[in-house]
């Protein structure tokens, strides 16, 4: 069995090895901005995205990270000959930056769709949304999250 | 297991547009949660949702795991037929569930 002592030798140890460093790497700002950025060129496929058309409601302070209700709205007449092909959301500072990209059509009568996601952290939401003539628009809103999801290690 | 419920109107006009809000109860383990020993739990999740108008896909969506427990989407369609919506959630381990709504169309 380990004695008190021999235990805090052994961590103090580890400590001045500097076996025990931080669980997040420090450039994890710089990994999760590229991390979205690559994910919105998956999407649009390098074409520009242009600001507005586009209505995402999210709550501005989220208490709990773990369900936040969202809607995205686009303006569009849902026509045959001009719709919304798809719509998708992604995060900035989750682990992944996606969250869900639903695929509509002129049959879907109106262009919005609600849902609810898990934000990890204060930080950007955006919805993209696809047309049926190639372009893409977008609308970015800021949340500040106080209980974050995907942190709560150790409780299971 | 696999319970999923779907909230349609039983009754439209022609053309109008209808919303339907569906919800799956799953725990939609992410794959980036550990254990009190550190292990990693692996992801589970359900990563798609396809709505059927008799037989016409209408609504998809692909879900990550960032999606909250519990999924709820809510979509819309214009009613043209009577007939029958088929939701179908398809996920990680091989979950399937599937649901449908009648509707009458006036």
């Amino acid at each position: 069995m380990t004695s008190r002592r021999r235990f805090l030798a052994l961590v103090s140890g580890a400590l001045a090895a500097g076996e025990v460093s931080a669980q997040l790497d420090p450039n994890i700002q710089a990994l999760r901005a590229a991390a979205l950025e690559s994910a919105i060129r998956k999407v649009t496929g390098g074409k520009p995205v242009r600001e507005g058309k586009v209505k995402l409601d999210l709550p501005p302070l989220v208490d709990n990270g773990n369900t936040v209700p969202l809607s995205v709205s686009v303006a569009s007449p849902m026509t045959s000959a001009d719709h919304v092909k798809a719509i998708h959301v992604l995060t900035e500072k989750n682990p992944q930056p996606y969250v869900v990209s639903a695929y509509l059509g002129p049959r879907a009568g109106r262009a919005s769709i609600a849902t609810r996601a898990r934000i990890a952290d204060t930080g950007k939401v955006i919805a993209i949304a696809q047309l049926s003539d190639g372009s893409f628009w977008s609308a970015t809103v800021s949340v500040v999250v106080t209980l974050s999801a995907c942190l709560e290690e150790g409780l299971i | 297991m696999a319970r999923v419920v779907v909230n349609a109107p039983k009754s439209a006009k022609r053309g109008e547009v209808i919303e339907i809000r569906t919800l799956a109860g799953h725990a939609m383990e992410t794959g980036f949660r550990r254990t009190q020993t550190g292990e990693l739990i692996p992801r589970d999740i359900i990563t798609q949702l396809v709505c059927t108008y008799n037989g016409v896909e209408v609504f998809r969506a692909e879900l990550h795991p960032a999606m909250a427990a519990n999924p709820l989407i809510t979509f819309t369609t214009v009613a043209t037929e009577s007939g029958t919506l088929e939701l179908k959630w398809t996920g990680d381990n091989g979950y399937v569930a599937t649901q449908s709504a009648s509707i009458t169309v006036v």
